[in-house]
């Protein structure tokens, strides 16, 4: 079991890191697909296998190919790729990574500060898991159907194609 | 069932957070910067579970469960943002939005 | 009937409030109809309640009526209360009558003027606001009816606002009076720390009781109050803000700088009489201050062009007739001239308005002449009010109520030979200003042109207001004529009656006769200068001493110019010094300092998103590292 974790775990991080990298976005996405399979494993191997599960289907499965879709309503092209490659030198990255080896080492530093933890990890069923969640915590689950019905309604009325509304005199001047 | 010291877990979290975090600063591109938040959101509910494995309590899970309702819908308001942008920029480039400025 | 008290302020409040609200919406005839409808009905309730007081006199000779309590504070609570007893009543009789007679006027006057409704919300405040003035039971509700005929007298000074110099006026009447308010405030202060009250007749049961006859505190007390009424009533030295308040339309002049506004600190003196009499030294004052302010006055009224100056510094001289009746004790002898004052300058100034108008606001007298036929019904109303105020012996009613002032100034036995001769001396020079504006107005060549004659709303007033500066006097004759004491009986069982020096008694006809003499020749003297040889009038004008003091009195004593380096000038050298403000500085310190700052974060507002971003995790580092550190 431990075993699997680790192996779950390096293979989450390298393809993250291949996400990071990428310059084509649907081969990030690809990527990213792996990297949240291997996080899903990582919650198995936890003792959460209903997160894992949620794992696969709502990030891998929903929000990724959501987010392919968008990518295929802009008709990207070649030339997107080309934009990516000039944006990413490697001057960018100096600064970014230097603040996040700080982040790194000051969140390694907390995660091992205190005394080595003896305890070993315990699943937790999926049925406490419900009951904790239409029990102390109903009003949270209310309020994230409230978020969820504010994001459908948002993203309708934002993603519309309005039609431009421009006073002849302008359109004139900019013709 | 399981042997798996507690900073294992965590330190797996902070890195992958920490990786999506240099990603969202060096990125132009918005959609990759969506993207990034994903991952350190997802990285975000690791840390969660893995605290709830260690103390054999549901509330990890259930906070997981708020940060994926909350990511679903910050990625469909997202996503709308980004097509209008691109409708009215024809860009992707994120320091092309920069008509706020003081 | 008698419960029906609170009613007679209430009526010109309501008329006020209906007009500010609904002002913008109602047509002329309403605003009219509110306006002098309410007046109207409380003159009305006057005459009823003043009737039954009258025949069926009230136990103690008061009628009491508690509204509410105002509120109550760590013992202290003031009632909104009226009190009417026979002082109260002459007043709102003179404020709600001729009151109503000039709101009747004012619906011709002002009625091409566009803040017709304004004006009359203002009016009906003022009524409101003087009715419980008198009506006030305690000194603080009589202090807020102060302050509101204070304020109604600042908005219609400067009614016409347009213009800066009426602003001016408004401004300059309201700090000056507020001068003297102040000292009445302190004064209040005090007796409330003294008494642990306001309520006047509790004040004056008690004031006799604990002070002797010239305490200290009952001096120090009486003379603040005689600040207040002093600054009220245009006398010295806070006489400078009337001429110029004449800046208002002349119906406003009537009602507030002539019949009773400028009266209430005849008023207050003769309501805390009992505190004056405490205090001699503080009495002896008010005496004197009015016959110097009469004489003062009078010798610039003898100076002034302007039409409605001449009739406020006459205003001014005979309020000072009356603070000498009230100064050497002869109470009710103020309170009869105050009657017959408010009757016939009302009267003057609405005859005054009335040719103003017909000339399209002409003022200057020596461009009127010769409108003796043209106004016929002005000019005979005009010259019955302008013999009352003459005090032409035996038919004027001026005459009985200056006379019974002159003789008690000599007689009295707070009296004195001094006080006489300046009464006389005002008499005189009073008859010689009046029948200069007379002759100069009506008589000689006509230099204008009519615009057009004064309406039946105009003549009406005019004529009952002549008729009551005539048979007004008649209610009270002097004894050795007649012998008729109706109004001091009426009086009597408020004010003290005043003890006369059996001495003088058996000579008391030669005086009048002397005063009348003195009248009739001030009027001679008029005529012979002013219209029979006008060129004696020219050489005396274009003598240099006569120029000079000509001037002198033109400009009021000089007493503008002597406020102005003594007060303004200072005032505005220590503002200039303390331009740049010292603390202001600080302040402005403050602002560049935020200017800065803002203009060094809005450069880090480049609209970059990824430079938001550094910046959220460049602040979450120094959290973080900050809690990390031991």
């Amino acid at each position: 079991m431990e075993l699997t974790f680790f192996i779950a775990a390096a293979v989450a991080v390298l393809a993250t890191i291949m996400v990071v990298t990428q310059y084509n976005l649907i081969h990030a996405l690809l990527y990213l697909v792996v990297s949240f399979l291997a996080i899903s494993v990582v919650f198995f191997t936890l003792g959460a296998p209903f997160m894992a599960a949620l794992e696969i289907i709502i990030y891998a499965g929903a929000i990724v190919v959501l987010i392919i879709f968008v990518i295929m309503m802009l008709n990207l092209t070649q030339e997107d790729i080309q934009h990516e490659k000039e944006w990413l030198k490697p001057r960018i990255w100096i600064g970014p990574a230097v603040l996040s080896m700080i982040l790194l080492v000051e969140l390694v530093y907390i995660f091992t500060a205190d005394t080595p933890d003896t305890y070993r990890s315990t699943p937790v069923e999926a049925q406490a898991v419900g009951m904790s969640l239409f029990g102390p915590y109903v009003l949270g689950v209310q309020l994230s159907g409230m978020l969820l019905m504010a994001g459908i309604v948002g993203a309708y009325h934002l993603g519309r194609q309005k039609k431009k509304v421009i006073h002849r005199f302008l359109e004139r001047t900019e013709a | 069932m399981n042997t798996l010291p507690m900073e294992y877990g965590l330190l797996l979290a902070g890195i992958l957070f920490v990786i999506g975090l240099v990603s969202l600063l060096i990125r132009r591109n918005i959609i990759f910067m969506l993207i990034s938040v994903e991952i350190m959101l997802n990285a975000a509910g690791l840390a969660f579970i893995v605290a709830g494995a260690r103390w054999a309590q549901p509330e990890g899970q259930v906070m997981f469960i708020f940060i994926i309702t909350m990511a679903a819908a910050e990625v469909s308001v997202g996503l709308a943002l980004i097509l209008q942008l691109y409708h009215n920029l024809k860009t992707l480039d994120s320091d092309a939005a920069n008509l706020m400025h003081g | 009937m008698e419960n029906l008290l609170w009613v007679i302020p209430a009526l010109p409040f309501m008329g006020a409030l209906l007009l500010i609200l609904l002002g913008g919406r109602l047509s002329g005839p309403a605003v009219s109809a509110i306006g002098v409808g309410c007046v109207g009905l409380a003159a009305v309730f006057t005459l009823l309640l003043g009737f039954q007081f009258l025949t069926d006199a009230p136990a103690g000779g008061v009628y009491r009526q508690e509204v509410w309590q105002w509120f109550e504070v760590a013992g202290f609570n003031p009632s909104i209360a009226f009190h009417l007893d026979a002082l109260s009543l002459v007043f709102i009789f003179v404020i709600t009558f001729v009151g109503f007679l000039i709101h009747l006027y004012s619906t011709a006057y002002m009625a091409e003027d566009e803040g017709f409704t304004r004006f009359f919300a203002y009016m009906n405040l003022f009524v409101g606001s003087m009715l419980v003035l008198v009506l006030a039971d305690n000194l603080l509700l009589l202090y807020l009816g102060w302050e509101g005929v204070g304020l109604c007298s600042y908005l219609l000074i400067g009614f016409w606002y347009k213009e800066p110099q009426n602003g001016y006026a408004a401004r300059k009447a309201f700090i000056i009076t507020r001068v003297g308010d102040t000292a009445m405030a302190i004064g209040l202060f005090m007796l409330f720390q003294y008494f642990g009250t306001l309520h006047i007749q509790s004040i004056s049961t008690e004031a006799v009781q604990s002070w002797p006859v010239g305490a200290q505190p009952a001096l120090l007390i009486a003379f603040l109050l005689l600040g207040g009424a002093v600054g009220k009533s245009g006398q010295l030295p806070l006489q400078t803000w009337l001429p110029d308040a004449m800046a208002g339309p002349t119906p406003v002049s009537a009602l507030i700088h002539a019949a009773t506004m400028v009266t209430a600190g005849v008023y207050l003196i003769a309501r805390m009489h009992v505190l004056f009499e405490l205090a001699p030294v503080a009495q002896l004052t008010v005496a004197v201050i009015g016959a110097v302010t009469l004489l003062l006055a009078g010798f610039s009224a003898l100076t002034q062009s302007d039409l409605k100056r001449v009739l406020a510094y006459s205003t001014i001289s005979q309020i000072g007739y009356m603070f000498l009746a009230l100064g050497v004790g002869a109470w009710s002898a103020g309170i009869f001239h105050f009657m017959i004052h408010a009757f016939f300058k009302a009267l003057l100034f609405l005859a005054a308005g009335a040719i103003i108008l017909s000339l399209h606001h002409e003022q200057n007298m020596f461009k009127m002449g010769g409108l003796k036929e043209k106004m016929p019904a002005v000019f005979w109303t005009f010259l019955i009010g302008a013999a009352s105020l003459a005090a032409l012996p035996l038919i004027t009613a001026g005459f009985y109520s200056k006379d019974q002032i002159l003789w008690l100034a000599l007689a009295g036995e707070r009296g004195n030979v001094w006080l006489y001769a300046a009464g006389l001396m005002g008499a005189f020079i009073t008859a010689i200003y009046t029948f200069r504006m007379v002759f100069i107005t009506f008589y000689g060549e006509s230099k204008t042109h009519l615009e057009h004659p004064p309406g039946t709303l105009i003549i009406l007033p005019l004529v009952v207001l002549a008729i009551l500066s005539t048979i007004g006097g008649f209610i009270e004759l002097p004894h050795n004529f007649g012998h008729v004491v109706l109004f001091s009986d009426l009086l009597r069982p408020v004010l003290p009656n005043l003890a006369v020096d059996d001495s003088l008694a058996s000579a008391e006809w030669m005086f009048q006769v002397l005063a009348a003499a003195i009248s009739l020749a001030g009027v001679l003297i008029a005529f012979l200068v002013y219209l029979k040889k006008p060129e004696l009038h020219a050489q005396i004008r274009n003598s240099g001493a006569a120029m000079a003091l000509h001037r002198f009195w033109y400009s009021g004593w000089g007493f503008d110019k002597l406020y102005g380096a003594l007060f303004v000038q200072p005032f505005v050298f220590l503002a200039t010094l303390n331009k740049n403000d010292v603390i202001d500085s600080f302040y402005s310190f403050l602002t560049s300092l935020t200017r800065a700052l803002n203009r060094g974060l809005a450069q880090t507002q480049n609209g970059i998103l990824r430079w938001y971003m550094m910046g959220v995790v460049v602040g979450a580092l120094i959290i973080l590292t900050i809690s990390l550190l031991p």
